[in-house]
């Protein structure tokens, strides 16, 4: 059975791209375009990771991954951190939180999907 | 009503209210909550000064000499003036040095002198004794008035009465009671009674009141203004006389002695040493009491002339005493309560003198009389007594009962031989005997024990020859001829008439003799030697008080003691106790070890400052030079000691001066860090959101063109949309680079502007065409108010069409779809053409509409919709309109209701 990936970022060019790239790969993949919809695609779908770009509407996207912590369900759930300010602060802060992994935008598509790759467990 | 028993029990009703206040103001004190903490109530304290010697007798001395009575009033009005200078000073020296009366004040400057501060305690008895019977007189004597209410009738001139059915026996035991609960509650180190001073304070308000009060009922209930009043004596032959300035048969001579007087005894008389001095809780109150302490007597002696020839027209010719009128013409209009209040008012004129008199002169008696007599008379060993407190007090509570005693008698045998004023300059001129000793040691550092000592007894002297001896003479002690013959029948000894001075008043006569020989026996005895080590130190803490910053009088002191010793010397004289904790807090203050025996400088010098509080400094020199081995100081080494703390002081002067510069510096540092932390925020959230909007862009770009490059079998259509995609992401990062190039450019001065004529309605037609398409896609409806015929304005085209175009888009983003709405107008306003772009959609916040115009700053950044653009266009729009200011004015938000207005530029026409 496919992983399934759930991208959450805003800028609709970012996410088509990322859309492409992983169902290119072989994952089921969800969207959503602010903090609130990723919340509830992620409860609802249970997806097997989140790429979740940390500045984001209505909820920050770090904001979006505390509540993934102390929800059972959501556990098992890997969290890959995309940001477009590369700040040592924001990285620690998003792992901090609770973040398995993070990218830096502009990022490689191959960096990317190893990544991704990596945090399923192969 | 007004009977016996009404006035005693309206007297201990208003006596048994000043106990409850000092009580309450002891208790408060005790607690910490100190009541008379005030300027006011300071300065209150202070006109202690106005007895019944003001309340009765000023009215008769302006009955019989006009404004004569005013210099009483003068002198202290202009010592005040000066009270920064010397009233501060005498403060400043009696904190740092402990001292708690005139007497000691003198001893303890003159290197602490025993025999020097017993002078001026005699001094100060002998003066101020004939004033408290004084007081006794005037009670006695308005109790006496009222008793015969409603007839007025005049005290007899003799005193029969045997001594137990004397009234005024009885006052006088019933104010020494008084004067011993108050004064001599506890014994206290600085010799401060709280509670005391807030009854007095309430005196001062009482005897103002009561003689407002006669003032107000004579000027306007018995005639109709100070005018009436002063028309009826212009009609009166004989009153006539007291209207002018100078009634004939005095002098200008007259005028000044008595304002010197007045204003020396404001300072010198010892209750007003008592409360300005001792009783001073905050040196800062001086500068209230300044004032209002003048303004109190200018309102007392408002009515002093009203009542005055009130009295003089109403018992014309019917033998009513003068200095009665405060009270016999409330009796003789039958206002019974107005009587009453007046009596009230003498009585607390009197009360609050004797009070703190006898307080005052008790502590001297006790402090600079009786304790170095003891101390001297090895048979008592009192040096071995265990605790002296008892013994002290009991010396303070006979010295009042002893003095008020004193004052009875005076009363007794002198108290009818002489008129209310001439006793109470009497006692000014003995105080003014204070002042050549007083003043020359405090700016003068070479005055000495023996000066002092030849200047007071020589003044002293003088003045019982010419003043009190006289007084007697009038008196009828003496025989008359002492008088007009001179003793023995020396002519130039005659006592009013010294060496044949004459032409002068008795006390213009007497103020000249003393000050004459006072300050030349001060000053010539003076400069026979240099002042001696002791005398040299104490100087120097006398006339240097102002610039100390910390006594020095520790660094005079060389020797040793054990602390065990000083604890028990203090704790004989302050209890045990006190002692003890007052040791504790010192040694912790100073860091000394609890259990070192050795005390050092500092430590000594604390126990006898704690010592001279309580029994003087003189008594307390002895005795702490009893349990310590010293060594004394030579001059050259107090010389030297001097030296060096003066030069430490410029030290630590250069130093604060110093540490003061560098907190400035300090200061003006950290605001120039925080302005330039502020600075590297604002360019580190730049800089991040600069980095933030160029790296979003680049990472479609990056993406798809890897995603283009990894599969080139790709399908057509996707191949089309994704390069579509990077071509406009590449369109975004080159609007990016231009608009922050724009905004730099035009931030720093550097953009061209192409100032033409331009239609504004043409411009803004244009303006809507170019962005029609993006209306189109939004289904958004635009409704355009237009009008023809506006003016012309001056300014840059494409500048402004980069506006609007901005402000048009930003509307289109935010409305909602299908049914959105922008309105533009354009009008003419108050200062020019006034275009307003308003939409329908969500509006902005009130605390947002500031935010949206600053760089990269998108309103709604992660609560609500993250807004697409590059966060630059309103920074842009609004320093173009900023550019035009003067000939375009700014941007302005207006909120209305939805929809809101959005932006509104104006432009002033061109006309």
């Amino acid at each position: 059975m496919s992983k399934k990936v759930l991208i959450a970022d805003d800028e609709p060019n970012i996410v088509i791209s990322l859309e492409f790239l992983l169902r290119r790969e072989g994952f089921e993949v969800l969207v959503a375009v602010d903090g609130e919809e990723a919340l509830a695609k992620a409860r609802a779908e249970r997806p097997d990771l989140v790429l979740l770009d940390v500045m984001m509407p209505k909820m920050n996207g770090l904001m979006s991954v505390r509540p993934c912590a102390p929800i059972p369900e959501l556990a098992s759930m890997r969290v890959l951190m995309l940001t477009a300010k590369g700040r040592e602060t924001e990285v620690s802060k998003g792992l901090g939180l609770g973040a398995d992994g993070y990218m830096t935008k502009p990022f490689s598509t191959k960096d990317l999907v190893a990544q991704v790759r990596v945090l399923l467990g192969g | 009503m007004l009977n016996g028993p009404v006035i005693v029990t309206a007297s201990f009703f208003y006596l048994a209210l000043l106990f409850a206040v000092a009580w309450w103001g002891d208790k408060r004190a005790d607690q910490g909550r100190s009541i008379i903490s005030s300027p006011t109530i300071y300065a209150l304290s202070m006109a202690v000064y106005t007895t019944t010697w003001t309340f009765y007798g000023s009215v008769g001395r302006a009955a019989v000499s006009g404004i004569g009575f005013l210099p009483i009033y003068l002198g202290p009005t202009l010592v005040m003036a000066l009270s920064g200078f010397l009233l501060l000073k005498m403060i400043r020296i009696a904190k740092s040095n402990r001292i708690t009366s005139i007497a000691d004040f003198i001893s303890s400057r003159y290197g602490k002198s025993h025999l020097l501060g017993g002078l001026v305690t005699v001094i100060a008895v002998v003066g101020i004794v004939p004033y408290i019977a004084l007081q006794l007189k005037a009670v006695s004597g308005s109790v006496n008035l009222l008793l015969e209410y409603p007839d007025i009738v005049m005290p007899s001139r003799s005193t029969t009465l045997p001594v137990l059915s004397d009234m005024s026996f009885y006052i006088a035991l019933i104010l020494a009671a008084f004067t011993i609960v108050f004064g001599t509650r506890h014994l206290d180190a600085t010799e401060r009674h709280e509670g005391m001073v807030a009854a007095i304070a309430l005196e001062s308000v009482v005897k103002l009141v009561a003689f407002l009060a006669v003032g107000l009922f004579v000027t306007y209930g018995l005639y109709d203004s100070f005018a009436d009043i002063f028309e009826h004596v212009a009609d009166d032959e004989k009153l006539r006389r007291l209207t002018t300035a100078i009634p004939s048969g005095q002098d200008f001579t007259g005028w000044f002695s008595l304002t010197v007087l007045a204003g020396l005894a404001i300072l010198f008389l010892p209750r007003q040493f008592q409360v300005a001095v001792v009783e001073n809780v905050n040196e800062s109150h001086l500068k209230r009491a300044t004032w209002l302490f003048p303004l109190y007597m200018l309102l007392i002696n408002l009515f002093v002339l009203p009542i005055a020839f009130g009295g003089l027209l109403h018992f014309n010719g019917q033998g009513i005493d003068a200095d009665t009128f405060v009270l016999t013409l409330p009796m003789a209009e039958r206002q019974e309560g107005l009587a009453l209040l007046v009596f009230i008012g003498g009585l607390s004129a009197a009360t609050g003198m004797v009070i703190v008199e006898t307080i005052a002169l008790s502590t001297m008696v006790c402090n600079d009389l009786i304790m170095p007599i003891l101390l001297r008379l090895r048979g008592l060993a009192l040096a071995e007594a265990k605790d002296l407190t008892r013994l002290l007090l009991g010396i303070r509570r006979g010295a009042i009962v002893a003095i008020l005693l004193l004052g009875y008698l005076y009363f007794r045998l002198a108290g009818n031989a002489y008129a209310l004023v001439s006793i109470g300059l009497i006692s000014f001129s003995a105080v003014a005997q204070f002042a050549p000793a007083m003043i020359g040691g405090m700016y003068w550092r070479g005055g000495t024990r023996g000066g002092a000592l030849a200047g007071l007894s020589a003044g002293f002297l003088v003045w019982g020859y010419t003043l009190l001896l006289p007084s007697f003479a009038k008196s009828g002690w003496l025989v008359a001829d002492f008088l007009t013959q001179g003793p023995f029948g020396f002519s130039l000894l005659r006592p009013q008439q010294l060496l044949g001075l004459t032409g002068l008043d008795e006390i213009s006569h007497c103020l000249f003799w003393e000050f004459f020989v006072n300050i030349g026996a001060y000053v010539a005895v003076s400069m026979v030697r240099p002042p001696t080590a002791a005398e040299a130190s104490q100087a120097t803490l006398f006339v240097d008080a102002l610039k100390h910053t910390r006594p020095v009088g520790a660094a005079m002191w060389r020797g040793r003691a054990k602390i065990s010793d000083l604890q028990a010397l203090v704790g004989r004289f302050l209890g045990p106790q006190r002692a003890e904790s007052a040791f504790a807090y010192a040694q912790n203050l100073g860091g000394v070890a609890a259990d070192e025996l050795e005390a050092d400088a500092e430590l000594v010098h604390f126990a006898e400052s704690l010592l001279a509080g309580a029994i003087g400094s003189a008594s307390a020199r002895v005795l702490v030079a009893s349990v310590a081995k010293e060594e004394p100081l030579s001059l050259s080494e107090v010389m030297d000691i001097l030296d060096e703390s003066s030069q430490l002081r410029s030290y630590s002067q250069e130093l604060e001066r110093k540490s003061r510069e560098l907190e400035d510096a300090t200061r003006d540092l950290k605001a120039a860090n925080v302005r330039l932390q502020e600075l590297d925020r604002v360019k580190d959230d730049i800089m991040s959101s600069v980095t933030h909007e160029l790296r979003t862009p680049l990472t479609s770009i990056r993406a798809f063109s890897e995603i283009l490059r990894d599969d080139p079998k790709m399908h057509l259509a996707d191949r089309e949309r994704f390069l579509g995609l990077v071509v406009s992401e590449t369109e975004r990062l080159t609007r990016l680079i231009n608009q922050t190039l724009d905004l730099a450019k035009i931030e720093s001065g550097k953009a061209d502007w192409h100032a033409t004529e331009v239609d504004l309605k043409d411009l803004i037609e244009q303006s809507l065409a170019a962005t029609s398409q993006l209306f189109r896609e939004r289904g958004a409806r635009i409704a355009l108010d237009l009008p023809d015929g506006l003016p012309f304005i001056l300014s840059d085209r494409d500048r402004l069409i980069q506006v609007m175009l901005n402000l048009l888009s930003n509307a289109v983003k935010f409305l909602p779809a299908g049914s959105g709405l922008v309105r533009v107008s354009l009008r003419a306003g108050a200062n020019g053409l006034e275009v307003s772009v308003a939409d329908n959609g969500p509006g902005i916040r009130a605390q947002d509409q500031q935010i949206i115009f600053e760089k990269f700053r998108q309103v709604g950044d992660s609560m609500t919709d993250k807004p697409t653009g590059t966060g630059l266009g309103l920074p842009i729009s609004r320093r173009i309109i900023e550019h035009f200011v003067g000939a375009c004015g700014s941007i302005a938000l207006r909120e209305k209701a939805p929809p809101f207005i959005f932006t509104c530029l104006t432009c002033r026409p061109l006309y």
